[in-house]
């Protein structure tokens, strides 16, 4: 472990969550490469299916087995894992039971697929049974293998769900093993080893979701961790020129003596026309910096730590990857 | 804008009185609701009777149409400018499942249905359910003939195939080897059934009994069996449904956002659409970042913002120089992530809506949406 403190030391599961369209998988990515900086070991998990693990760090498909795909800043490795519910079954029953004939046969038979698709719950259990397994997982010298595992989980609307297993499986499996298995889940996710974080926008939409979620988690008794504020644009206008520019009073003045100063306006648009144009934008953007911070004092309302990652304007490649790494790390949330 | 593309005209889409169904579909949080809002609004003011059907449960979109709350049931919106009429409704997806139980079992099946754990898990949380009941939902709106156009917001599902497959899987299910396998008992009379039927029963049975407990598969055996008896109508909706999607007077919207998993689930939803020969309209950008400023490019705006910096002078244009070499490299981005959909999908017409600053609050709102999808 290295000196460096973060606001998560003790936690050993980072689920990460967020609305569609937020970038939870590209947070989660770099959180894991985060996490792994300086020499430690971070298994990176996938349970939806959609091989976005992947497509962020630009590899081919991955298969339903722990491998190396990243190296971490100053040492230190990634693993990955896209859980696939119908192996993770299998697995399980060979596992537990020595089933390996009757599991095919289940498989066979579609008996697999219903338990995995018909009751949520089961499935869900699945991937968080193995998912709590590789966090608790040992060496042969007695040591976790993993010092931390991020989960990139389902979107926020169905976290709770995604993670209440045993209440989910309740209903369904009064006894047997499954509900041991549910059991044994929850013992990992209520702990303080877990965290549960949230990927946002500063927008309205994914704001209210964020807040709905950490109040769900709440009374669910699971652990809410941080807000993670994603493609955050920021400029150096001063306040003064934003509160003008959002009351519609931005005065294009000095911005076209700028424009003219900077070389701009030779044989091109006139100054005093492309200031009328970059006014509209700065107009724009003021007003999008002031509904931002209404969303941020209502995040605060929250009171779980936030931490903001820029907009990366060429698109997340594996140099935007790592940038955010570093971001994530400069803040404390690894 | 992206060059030679076709362009998506919505105003010819909802004018067409042949135009009775729109399905609006994409990944999660491109706008997909919002536009379908918007999408009825203007139908609506342009002299149709639209009904729309959406299953995001925002509190925000019943507020933008003056509804404290959408339920199960269509409700009028005041405000519409026109002749035309505009009903709001939330898919409320047990409460549809319960219908149809009701509506095809006698009483006492109905009840034994009903109250059995695992319908109970179907019908709130099997991840196909609400698929399949926004598909029933707007079979039953289409054959109430009292809408002239629906237009249906298809769930945020993981990934775009699941809104096709959904009533498929539930039917697959409901009829497959292992279904059959778990009411043959109760068919055959009793417990003896299961060795003629399959002898390998007994391992599965013991595997099942092993991983789920034996109530769970006593449950599940009563639940198959009850509901078997009311099955057939299921079956038989979902192919008159699935057939209804594919009909002329039907128009899929695909709506995505300028970014790459959106664009990319947009470009497989088209290929999806047409293997299954659906009725693609096209496709719907939101949130397209333009600049009144695009003479102006990036790197010339950086490159005088440097300068200036350099120079140690005019500070506030070179803050928003910065500013809009920023959004200009956001828009390069923005359109290649589009040119990527169009060199795969050169056919398919295209609207973009300009990105907002703030989110839709009202009728008028949503009103200026409308404005802006049909503007193209």
């Amino acid at each position: 472990m290295s000196s460096h403190d973060t606001d998560w030391d003790g936690v050993r599961l980072h689920v990460v969550t967020g609305k569609g369209g937020t970038g939870k998988t590209t947070v989660a990515a770099a959180l894991a490469l985060a996490l792994a900086a300086e020499g430690r070991k971070v298994l990176l998990v996938e349970v939806e299916g959609r091989q976005g693990i992947a497509q962020v760090f630009d590899l081919p498909p991955l298969p339903y087995e722990e491998r190396r795909i990243a190296v971490a800043p100053g040492g230190g490795d990634v693993h990955a894992l896209a859980i696939d519910p119908e192996e993770a079954m299998l697995e399980y029953l060979e596992m537990f039971y020595g089933m390996r004939r009757a599991g095919r046969a289940l498989s066979k038979m579609g008996i697999v697929d219903f338990a995995t698709t018909i009751a949520p719950g089961f499935r869900d259990v699945l991937v968080t049974g193995k998912t709590s397994e590789a966090v608790r997982r040992r060496g042969k010298d007695g040591r976790r293998v993993y010092d931390a595992v991020v989960l990139d989980a389902p979107p926020t609307g169905r976290i709770v769900r995604f993670l209440n297993v045993t209440n989910e499986v309740a209903g369904l499996a009064r006894v047997g093993p499954i509900k041991n298995h549910a059991d044994l889940v929850n013992g990992v996710v209520s702990s303080p080893e877990t965290a549960v974080h949230f990927v946002t926008l500063l927008e309205e939409m994914p704001v209210q979701e964020t807040l709905d979620g950490i109040t769900e988690l709440r009374e669910a008794g699971l652990p809410a961790g941080g807000v993670f504020i994603n493609m955050i644009r920021t400029s150096e206008l001063p306040q003064a020129v934003l509160d003008a520019a959002s009351a519609g009073r931005f005065d294009p003045t000095e911005l076209s003596l700028g424009l003219k100063a900077a070389g701009l306006t030779d044989g091109g648009p006139n100054a005093a026309a492309l200031a009328e144009a970059l006014a509209g934008e700065i107009t724009e953007h003021a007003r999008r910096t002031e509904l931002e911070r209404q969303e941020r004092v209502s995040l605060d309302a929250s009171g779980r730590p936030r931490y903001e990652l820029p907009l990366l304007t060429d698109g997340v490649d594996l140099a935007g990857l790592y940038e955010l790494a570093e971001s994530i790390r400069a803040q404390g949330a690894a | 804008m992206v060059k030679n593309v076709p362009v998506l005209d919505l105003d010819a889409i909802i004018d067409d009185p042949d135009t009775r169904i729109i399905v609006c579909c994409g990944a999660g949080g491109v706008g997909k609701t919002t536009t379908a809002a918007a999408l009825g609004l203007r139908a609506a003011e342009r002299g149709r009777s639209a009904v729309v059907l959406t299953v995001d449960p925002a509190r925000r979109l019943a507020q933008s149409m003056g509804l404290s709350e959408l339920d199960n049931t269509p409700r009028p919106v005041a405000g519409v400018e026109g002749e035309g009429t505009l009903h709001a409704m939330m898919l409320d997806m047990k409460r549809t499942f319960d219908e149809i139980i009701e509506a095809h079992a006698d009483p006492e099946r109905a009840r034994q249905i009903l109250t059995n754990p695992f319908y109970q898990s179907l019908s709130s949380s099997f991840s196909g359910t609400q698929e399949y009941m926004a598909m029933e939902k707007l079979g039953q709106l289409r054959r109430s003939g009292e809408w002239d156009l629906i237009i249906v917001d298809t769930p945020p599902s993981r990934s775009a195939l699941d809104f096709l497959d959904a009533p498929e899987r539930l039917g697959r299910f409901l009829d497959g080897r292992f279904i059959r396998m778990l009411t043959a008992p109760a068919k055959a009379g009793g417990r003896s059934a299961f060795k003629l039927l399959n002898a390998g029963f007994g391992l599965v049975a013991g595997a099942m009994t092993k991983l789920l407990g034996a109530q769970v598969l006593k449950d599940l055996q009563t639940f198959v069996s009850a509901l078997d008896a009311v099955f057939g109508g299921f079956r038989a909706r979902a192919e008159q449904t699935y057939n209804l999607l594919q009909a002329p007077g039907t128009a899929f919207v695909v709506v995505a956002a300028p970014e790459r998993d959106a664009m990319r689930e947009a470009s497989y939803f088209v290929e999806r659409l047409a293997e299954e020969r659906m009725p693609l309209a096209g496709l719907v950008v939101n949130r397209v970042h333009r600049s009144p400023a695009s003479a102006l490019s990036a790197a010339r705006s950086t490159a005088a913002a440097e300068d200036l910096e350099t120079r140690g002078e005019h500070e506030l244009t070179a803050a928003v120089l910065r500013l809009h070499a920023g959004r200009m490299q956001l828009a390069a981005r923005e359109h290649r992530q589009q040119e990527h959909f169009v060199s795969a999908h050169p056919t398919v017409p295209v609207a973009q809506v300009p990105a907002m600053p703030a989110d839709v609050h009202d009728l008028e709102g949503l009103r200026q949406v409308g404005a802006l999808l049909a503007a193209q």
